[in-house]
């Protein structure tokens, strides 16, 4: 696959992205507008779900520094993966998966948190699921690699 | 202090993640990079744990995380001809988790904290239990075909007004995505979450119904990267930079891996998903009957002694088979003979990326002799015997010049210019693309028919025989 190629892929979906963020932030509010009741909340409690609610332009900070981190993640995610081996797309595609189960960072906020029953239970139901892929990621990626050997490697 | 120790765990998580990938890039250093994933995992667990002010229920925690490796631990021992099904039910954990955290918090922000659901945090959360819930019943699917659960139909099932039909779902949940968006917290904003959500369900089981089994690497490859992508949406709605880089690895690893597919079948992502291939194929049979020649095993093994160069093209018909640790004593055979074998491998052989190299690294054949298409094609001419065992669309000469066929301009290995070939197939049928084979028609090609496992096993007792040693 050429570079060219995922050039060609990686702007129009970047562009989108970038837009439809932009479309769905929205006119900024003046800062002047926000109510005062966001008055002297310490940022940082509520950290656990976000900037405090009313800070219009930190959030919209936060925002255009996530879209980098996603833009920059993305570009070395394609460098890094596109120098992996053939042999071990199947390994790759295992680890990756494992590696998506990120989602137990989220699964775990939302079910240790004090939050009502039915949200827990949710939670709990998704970092369940996190954990599965997890376990069984790692292993069976470490249980595939450990068969590829070289050619002195023979049993 | 705690904050800033998270983020820092968080930091060092993402570089043992992007480490973890590269040092994939060679079969030497991979374990390597399972065991800076599983550290960077770790970290990342624990860093999350241990805010007291946010963790407060453990035995939950504990309980599901438990729940996870009692399940986790049986996926893992799977047999690996059933590594395809496993990748395909993990990608459906991981859209589940997905969608359930994003249904949370949109419940408990619309409950607790409307001024929480800002347009940009919606848009985060839709498109995250979009495509959550849409890799779950996709990839539930997919595993389905893949694991040949009897009431999921195997072919590609089309109807009329198919891609209509699915546009327009596509459609109607924008539309409601926009509305929900616009009007995050009125009374019937729940409602319609929830319409969103069963549209979602829907959608991945009708995008996976058209899809056939030699279309499965690249729909596989596609859920993958649906599955990372989900995760930076719940990083989007989480404010978790961690989640929105390793979801970001996640996402252009099955992108490229779906581009690889894509490019080794000469399609575009648009065509695999809408294209039903195997529907195109019918009309192109019906043509004259032309005649197979069938070889015996011993004139095959005879044949195959004298070489010196033999290529072995495996597909998913050896995976079938099992016949894997058979064609590593024919390898072992031949060797023992002073015979160079290498093996073929086609990017889309089989039912995901790598599966080929996976089971013959099973069966203990070094993989300095698994090589690939572009890099084995220019061998070929020189090559006595091309073996093909259960690969079929991967070696049609039809590929290079038919355009009425559905497989035109895909690269394939270039197993009629060897100089005989000898094609291991288990019934005159045609492939799954359902396309006649006329590789299997040229003079220089005999047929050995019977199940692949069956066919290799006899052919490597008649050479072990050969040489004398009982």
């Amino acid at each position: 696959m050429s570079g060219q190629q995922v050039a060609r892929l990686a702007v129009p979906l970047i562009a989108a992205a970038l837009a439809i963020g932009a479309l769905a932030q929205g006119p900024a509010p003046p800062p002047e507008t926000a109510p005062p009741v966001a008055d002297a909340s310490t940022p940082s409690a509520g950290e656990g779900h976000g900037a405090s609610p009313g800070e219009g332009a930190r959030q919209s900070l936060d925002y255009w520094s996530m879209v980098f981190v996603f833009m920059l993640s993305t570009f070395i995610g394609v460098g890094v993966i596109r120098r992996v081996s053939r042999l071990l797309h199947t390994p790759l595609m295992s680890i990756t998966n494992a590696i998506s189960a990120i989602a137990v960072v989220g699964s775990i906020i939302v079910t240790g948190s004090d939050h009502p029953l039915y949200i827990r239970a949710l939670g709990a139901i998704a970092l369940f699921a996190s954990m599965t892929n997890i376990v069984s990621g790692f292993l069976i990626t470490d249980r595939m690699l450990k068969m590829f050997k070289g050619e002195g490697g023979r049993r | 202090m705690i904050d800033a120790l998270t983020q820092l765990s968080y930091v060092l998580a993402t570089a043992l993640f992007v480490l973890a990938l590269h040092w994939m890039n060679d079969p030497k250093t991979a374990r390597r990079g399972v065991q800076a994933g599983v550290a960077a995992m770790l970290i990342a667990v624990l860093a999350t744990w241990a805010q007291p002010l946010i963790i407060i229920h453990h035995v939950w925690i504990v309980l599901a995380i438990a729940a996870g490796f009692m399940v986790g631990w049986p996926l893992s021992r799977v047999p690996l001809t059933a590594v395809p099904q496993r990748t395909a039910l993990s990608h459906a954990f991981g859209g589940l988790a997905a969608g359930l955290v994003g249904t949370a918090e949109y419940f408990l922000w619309l409950n607790e904290a409307r001024a929480n659901l800002t347009p940009f945090r919606m848009t985060a959360i839709l498109a995250e239990i979009i495509l959550g819930y849409l890799t779950f019943t996709g990839s539930l699917m997919a595993a389905g075909k893949l694991q040949e659960i009897r009431w999921i139909p195997q072919r590609p099932v089309t109807y009329p007004l198919q891609n209509v039909c699915n546009i327009g779902l596509l459609l109607v949940a924008f539309v409601l995505g926009v509305a929900l968006v616009l009007n995050p917290a009125v009374s019937w904003s729940a409602a319609v979450f929830l319409v969103i959500i069963g549209l979602a369900l829907l959608f991945g089981v009708l995008l996976i119904i058209p899809i056939g089994g030699a279309d499965m690497p690249t729909v596989i490859s596609i859920l993958n990267s649906y599955a990372g992508l989900s995760a930076v949406a719940m990083g989007f709605v989480l404010d978790n930079k961690l989640l929105i880089t390793a979801g970001a690895l996640d996402g252009s690893s099955g992108l490229i891996l779906s581009i690889i597919m894509c490019k080794a079948m000469n399609r575009s992502f648009a065509n695999v998903l809408f294209g039903a291939f195997g529907s195109v194929a019918a009309s192109g049979a019906g043509g004259e009957q032309k005649a197979y020649k069938a070889e015996t095993i011993e004139g095959a093994a005879q044949l195959l002694e004298q070489s010196s160069l033999v290529v072995i093209i495996p597909g998913y018909g050896m995976a079938v088979a099992q016949a894997q640790h058979k064609v590593r004593e024919l390898y072992d055979q031949l060797k023992k003979r002073g015979i160079t074998v290498k093996f073929a491998i086609h990017p889309v052989a089989g039912r995901m990326p790598g599966h080929m190299n996976v089971l013959l690294a099973e069966a203990d054949i070094p993989y300095t002799d698994l090589t690939e298409m572009d890099e084995i094609n220019p061998d070929l001419p020189q090559c006595d015997v091309a073996l093909v065992v259960g690969a079929n669309d991967v070696v049609n000469p039809a590929a290079r010049y038919d355009k009425s066929s559905p497989i035109y301009g895909m690269p394939i290995i270039d197993a009629d210019k060897a100089r005989t070939v000898f094609a291991i197939k288990r019934s005159k049928n045609p492939g799954f693309a359902g396309i006649d084979n006329e590789l299997y028609f040229a003079d220089k090609t005999w047929m050995l028919f019977g199940d692949a496992k069956a066919v290799v096993g006899e052919l490597v007792k008649q050479m072990s025989g050969g040489s004398g040693s009982h």
